[in-house]
């Protein structure tokens, strides 16, 4: 691969071309902009693609959705958007969830299963995420042109609200058992570490659909327990395994914050059913791609890696 | 930029050599590298390194270029449930992280196959071995596993699957060039250069090559293996400060 600037990445261990790294943070936070997404799903498959290994590409990934985070929270702080209480207590379930995850990287690491269960993981989670959401917005599609009314109210009471511990979150207007959010935030936890993603993909739905809590003031909450998340991902695979490269993590957030810039400017012109039409569409071809990787016959059935333990 | 660098070198020692060869008629086999140190920068995309010297008398030249040693976990795939997934594994020791062979004359014309195991001379002879393999695993699972090894290293560039030319000018002067890639690991390398007459070296030498890091790069990486926590933290740090800046451009525009 000619690069026209080439940079070596000190962790990675590898040449890259700096205008190749730059144009995909840039074309995945365009894309993070457009659909208020983090990217993170995007970018860690296309890190591994294009050869960087998937331990570095998972620990600088995370490193660099703290950064887009940490952006994006503060948009949403201003218009007074975060539910802080709600997002303690996801926060208190992440902080668990993520430190039982790397520790879980580490053992499927050494195991020589972990870039199987990074790749089963995705094709699960994007497979189930991208069909959920492309029907939906089919849906609503179809609906918005038979003039239909909407649909009636989401949020319905089952045994989840009879748990005990309840808590007042005064943001989001509910009276809630604390294990709700504590656990939500402890799977999605395990999920941003395995994955190198920041969760939110996942966090969103389960707080829209399982907390029932008010859409204006979901995406604030979640982005501000994911910068702890992927900061405490950060800090663990940098003590553990030594796999968070900041000329990477660097280059990509240069790419991404202007890309997200761009991206949210463009995002005013289509209809919301549209964009999530469009982002479903994405995460499957995402998904597809990982799972035809899984089960078509690889160039070479062996494959070598350095010794781990000894 | 080597290159020139290197055709420099190799004049002024051609000169130097003609002046001293009679009081050098002693030793056969004289050889150097133009470097000793390959620097990985910033801007690394691999190196060349030339290797020269000179020799007395008939004979033939290999030069044998091992990156040092560790040990490699070999995994074998098969289908699990429709996917493919790691079903099985090999532990080698004493794997040189690189392997180059230069030569004068087809491997198999230079020297008979026990001197080339003996030197490792061609990546099938080099002496790598299994760690704890049982005595019940038959030696052509090793082989494949081994052959498995091989391979991975030629397709990544790391080992030479064919034998570089070795030039030789009237009969006294040659050099060669190793290909350094980007992927190469920091390390001491050695050079081995054996002078071969009918099929025995009558002459050896060992030079080592010191492949290693410099510069931010270098900073970076000695950072993050040496204090790892602080450098977590800072790495945290540079995202949320990047991320707050950016919010803060972005507002005003």
């Amino acid at each position: 691969m000619p690069s026209l600037i080439p940079i070596y990445l000190p962790i990675a261990e590898m040449s890259v071309d700096v205008l190749l790294i730059l144009g995909m943070g840039g074309m995945i936070g365009f894309l993070s902009g457009l659909f208020g997404v983090g990217g993170g799903f995007l970018m860690t498959p296309l890190l591994i693609f294009i050869g960087v290994p998937a331990a570095v590409a998972v620990g600088t990934e995370a490193n660099q959705i703290v950064a887009s985070s940490v952006s994006g929270v503060i948009a949403h702080w201003r218009r007074g958007n975060v539910d802080f209480k709600m997002g303690g207590v996801l926060l208190v379930g992440g902080f668990l969830g993520s430190s039982i995850g790397v520790w879980a990287f580490a053992a499927l690491r050494t195991h020589g299963q972990i870039d199987l269960a990074i790749k089963l993981l995705y094709v699960v989670f994007l497979g189930t995420i991208g069909a959920l959401m492309l029907s939906e917005s089919l849906r609503a599609i179809l609906r918005s042109r038979r003039k239909l009314p909407p649909r009636g109210k989401l949020h319905q009471h089952t045994w989840l609200h009879g748990l005990p511990l309840k808590m007042r979150f005064r943001r989001s207007k509910l009276y809630i058992s604390a294990f709700l959010p504590l656990g939500i935030g402890f799977f999605v936890g395990i999920l941003a570490a395995l994955m190198g993603v920041g969760g939110g993909f996942i966090m969103v739905p389960a707080m829209i659909y399982l907390l029932g809590m008010p859409t204006s003031v979901v995406v604030g909450t979640s982005l501000f327990q994911i910068i702890f998340v992927t900061a405490n991902v950060t800090l663990l695979q940098a003590i553990n395994t030594q796999t968070v490269d900041v000329v990477l993590a660097i280059l990509l957030l240069i790419g991404a914050v202007i890309g997200a810039q761009i991206g949210t400017r463009f995002s005013g012109r289509l209809k919301g059913e549209q964009l999530r039409g469009l982002l479903a569409l994405m995460v499957m071809i995402v998904c597809i791609k990982l799972g035809f990787d899984l089960v078509v016959t690889p160039q070479d059935v062996f494959s070598i890696v350095p010794a781990i333990g000894h | 930029m080597f290159i020139r660098a290197f055709t420099l070198t190799f004049l002024a020692v051609l000169g130097i050599l003609g002046a001293t060869s009679s009081a050098r008629a002693q030793q056969e086999l004289v050889a150097d590298l133009s470097d000793h140190l390959v620097a990985i920068t910033t801007g690394f995309t691999g190196a060349d390194v030339l290797l020269f010297g000179a020799i007395e008398g008939e004979g033939e030249i290999v030069v044998v270029v091992t990156g040092p040693r560790d040990r490699v976990t070999v995994r074998r795939k098969d289908r699990v449930i429709g996917v493919w997934a790691n079903v099985d594994s090999m532990t080698f020791e004493n794997v040189p992280a690189f392997y180059a062979v230069a030569t004068t004359k087809p491997l198999g014309e230079v020297a008979p196959e026990d001197v080339r195991a003996r030197q490792e001379i061609g990546v099938e002879n080099i002496n790598m071995r299994p760690v704890g393999v049982d005595a019940a695993v038959p030696p052509s699972q090793i082989d494949t596993f081994r052959s498995a090894l091989i391979r991975n290293k030629t397709r990544q560039r790391l080992y030479g699957a064919e034998v570089q030319p070795i030039t030789v000018l009237s009969d006294r002067l040659f050099r060669s060039r190793v290909h350094f890639p980007t992927n190469v690991t920091t390390g001491i390398y050695t050079v081995s250069v054996y002078y071969i007459r009918d099929g025995s070296p009558v002459h050896a030498q060992t030079t080592p090559l010191q492949i290693s890091k410099v510069g931010i790069g270098a900073d970076v990486f000695l950072f993050a293996h040496t204090n790892s926590a602080a450098y977590g933290l800072i790495a945290i740090a540079i995202a949320v400060a990047a991320g707050w800046l950016a919010a803060a451009i972005f507002r005003k525009v």
